[in-house]
Formats: structure tokens, sequence, C-alpha cells
């Protein structure tokens, strides 16, 4: 999208809020290298305590999956419902399972 | 793409507006959509990088070290509002700098209510108060909007806004409990930023042009006048406890409809606001566009030393 090399790259910020807990994407911003970075994503994104660790990865090295293939993506999913416990029936009776 | 393909397009993104499913940003959808949103998240952006302006003139002036450091910490999270709204720009594929630039041509607007000047302490009080306040009731139902980066990026917004609307009111109450000179700073403050604060909702609903596309897309979710009438119904009872008097003659209660009626407001000042002819204008304009200049240097050292670094660490 930059047509000027001179602007920083957009990196995308991921954020642990509390040990235990997956890091989850939380925005992106502007910055010159990686450790701006996550200087920039600290001061913006956690000026409240929302997290003790950052990730920080250049936007462009992410790869999605195509919304437009979403159907064909996902359905085999929803058609396999013997993946879920409800599918099956248990006997009355039985408890623990 | 041929029309028809298009119209089938158009139907299942607007079935799934209706339906309350967020769009994301590498969904299909149609270019006015697309138009709309970078228009109104950009001009979002500027009114808060430009807001800090004339809280940032009180910085250094504010009555003690409390007052400072809040005062310090409220500019910042508006100067992260901006940086947020930037980045929900750029997922729909707008170039900041670009719309950066827009805003120093003068081709972009941002909110008129920060063309006013800032010219006691009092106003730090009455702009959180009143414009935080007016900001809050806007961006509420922005959380629900059909775009998710632009929700997700108002969620944040809304829960860091309310500490900067309490602080406004805390220092209002302090100068309205004060000395006549401060009660009367107070009652001052109230009477310049009142209108101006109305006038943020923006034009009345049959003067504005974008509303009903907007609310069928679920970018909008109310309506200026409802949005301004629900401001005013829940501020009048707020300045009643201040002991200060909101400077509309017509002001009444309205028991049928259990709102307040309110005068007219000035739109020929809002339009020249608007336009370019408020009190602040060029200052706030020139100001932005100094501190791009100013500032350009770093960006381009700091990106030649970022390079450098990296190709030392591939040789
Ligand atoms: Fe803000
Ligand atoms: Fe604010």
């Amino acid at each position: 999208m930059t047509k000027n090399n001179q602007d920083w790259p957009l990196w995308e910020v991921f954020i642990r809020s509390k040990q235990g807990l997956n890091h989850k994407h939380v925005g992106s911003l502007r910055a010159a290298d990686s450790s701006m970075a996550i200087e920039n994503a600290r001061d913006v994104y956690t000026r409240r305590m929302e997290g003790i660790s950052i990730w920080v990865i250049p936007s462009n090295l992410i790869t999605a999956s195509d919304p437009a293939e979403e159907e064909s993506m996902f359905e085999p999913a929803t058609s396999k419902v013997y993946r879920h416990p409800t599918f099956y029936d248990v006997p009355d009776g039985i408890s623990h399972m | 793409m041929k029309n028809i393909d298009i119209k089938v397009l158009e139907e299942k993104f607007q079935k799934k507006i209706d339906q309350d499913i967020k769009i994301e940003p590498n969904d299909w959808m149609p270019d006015d959509y697309r138009i709309t949103l970078i228009r109104q998240i950009s001009q979002h952006a500027h009114s808060e990088v430009v807001g800090m302006l004339p809280e940032g003139n009180w910085i250094t002036r504010a009555p003690n070290l409390r007052r400072k450091a809040v005062l310090l910490a409220k500019v910042q999270d508006e100067a992260g509002h901006g940086l947020y709204l930037y980045c929900a720009a750029e997922t729909l594929g707008a170039d900041r700098e670009e719309t950066i630039d827009d805003l120093h041509s003068g081709k972009a607007k941002y909110s008129s209510i920060f063309n006013y000047p800032t010219l006691t302490w009092a106003d730090m009080g009455a702009i959180g108060w009143l414009v935080d306040g007016a900001a809050i009731m806007n961006q509420v139902p922005l959380c629900r909007c059909s775009y998710g980066p632009y929700a997700r990026a108002m969620v944040r917004v809304c829960k860091e806004e309310s500490f900067h609307q309490r602080q406004g009111f805390e220092i209002m109450t302090k100068l309205s409990n004060g000395s006549q000179e401060q009660k009367d700073m107070a009652q001052d403050a109230l009477n310049r930023f009142w209108w101006p604060a109305l006038m943020m909702f923006g034009p009345n609903d049959a003067e504005s042009k974008h509303t009903a596309q907007s609310m069928n897309w679920k970018i909008k979710r109310h309506t200026n006048d409802e949005l301004r009438q629900q401001f005013v119904d829940v501020t009048v009872p707020q300045a009643e406890i201040l002991g200060l008097t909101i400077p509309d003659k017509d002001l009444k209660w309205n028991e049928k409809k259990k709102g307040y009626d309110f005068g007219k407001i000035n739109w020929d000042e809002f339009w020249q606001v608007v336009g370019g002819n408020g009190p602040c204008n060029k200052e706030r304009v020139d100001a932005r566009r100094k501190a791009k200049e100013d500032g350009k240097w770093v960006i381009e050292a700091a990106m030649a030393f970022a390079n450098k670094r990296s190709a030392k660490k591939s040789a």
C-alpha cells in the first residue's frame, strides 16, 4: 500500500493479557523496526495494564485465508457433527461420561 | 465484473449487515461503503489528533502536579485514539500519509469543536465534561458499527473515554464550589462550549445527506438529532448539580416527550467553522502541518537506521 519507501512499515500487534492466556491480536501500528514496534505497542496498547507480553510481526508477512473461499474452506467442519460429543446417544443411567 | 455479479454481491453484503454479521477487511464490500468508511474513520482520526491541540495548550500551565499528570494522560490517550483509527482506515486500503495530507490541505475535515480556543483553565473542565461527553455519546453506538476494525477500535476508545469525562467534570466541580472568581470562570467556559458541543452531533437530520445510507449500512445507529437530544437530557441535570446555568433561554423540560426542549442552534456559525473560518482553524492546521514537516527528519533517520541495521544483520 505504501508508495513511499520512507514510510515506516506496518506491524501487527499481539498481546498476552496475563500469564496463562494466549497472545491475542489487538491492532497494528507503524514503526521503523521491530524494537521500535515493541516500544510503540507498549505505549499504545498497554497503557492500562492490558498486557504482560507483546509480539509484533510485519503485516506483510501474514498469509490470510480468502474470505471468498470461506464456504469451501470451513464447510467440511460443519458437516462432521460426529466430532462433537452431543452426536452420541448415551443410555440413561450412565454418568461421568 | 458484470453488473449482475455486483448485484448478487451487494445483496449478499446487505443480508450480512441486516443479520448483524460484521464486515471484515478482506470481505467484499460496495465501493461506496468503503469510501464512506474511509472518510468517516479518517476524519474521526484527525479529530482525535487535532483535539490534542486545545488541551495541549494547558499542560504546562495546569494548576498542580495531579492535574498536570491527568491532563497529560488524557492527551496521550487522544493520540492513541487517533492511531487506532488510522489503523482501521488502513485496513480499508487508505494510505495513512495521504489521509494526513488531506487534513493538511484542508480537503479532509475534523470535528469543528476543536477550532475554538481554550482561554482559561476552566476550559479543560468544560472540554472533558462536554466535548468528551458528546464524543462518548457518538462513539458508544459506533462500538456496534458493521465494520469490524472500526467497531473494535471504538470499544477500546470508549473504555478510555470515561475517565476523560470524569476528570473534566471534577475540574468543573472544584471550580463551581470555589471562589466567586472560579465559579465565574466555570460559567464562562460553559457559556462558550455549550453550543459548539451541541453542534458536534452534526447538522439536523433533515440536512444530513449521509444519514439514511449510513443507517442502512449500520455504520450509524442513531440520527444526529437523536444523539443531540440524548446529550442534552443527560447533561442538563449535571449542570444543575454544578450550580451552573446552561446558556439557553429556551431550555425547558417537556413532560410529554420526557426530554428537554432547547433553543435553535446557530447553523451559520457551524458552517462557517466547518468551512475553515472558525476562530482557530488556521492555527490548528498550521500546527499539524508544522509537526509533520519538523518531524520528517526523525522518520527518515529512524528508517535509515533500521535499514542499515538489517543490512548489517544479513551481511
Ligand atoms: Fe478520544
Ligand atoms: Fe477523550
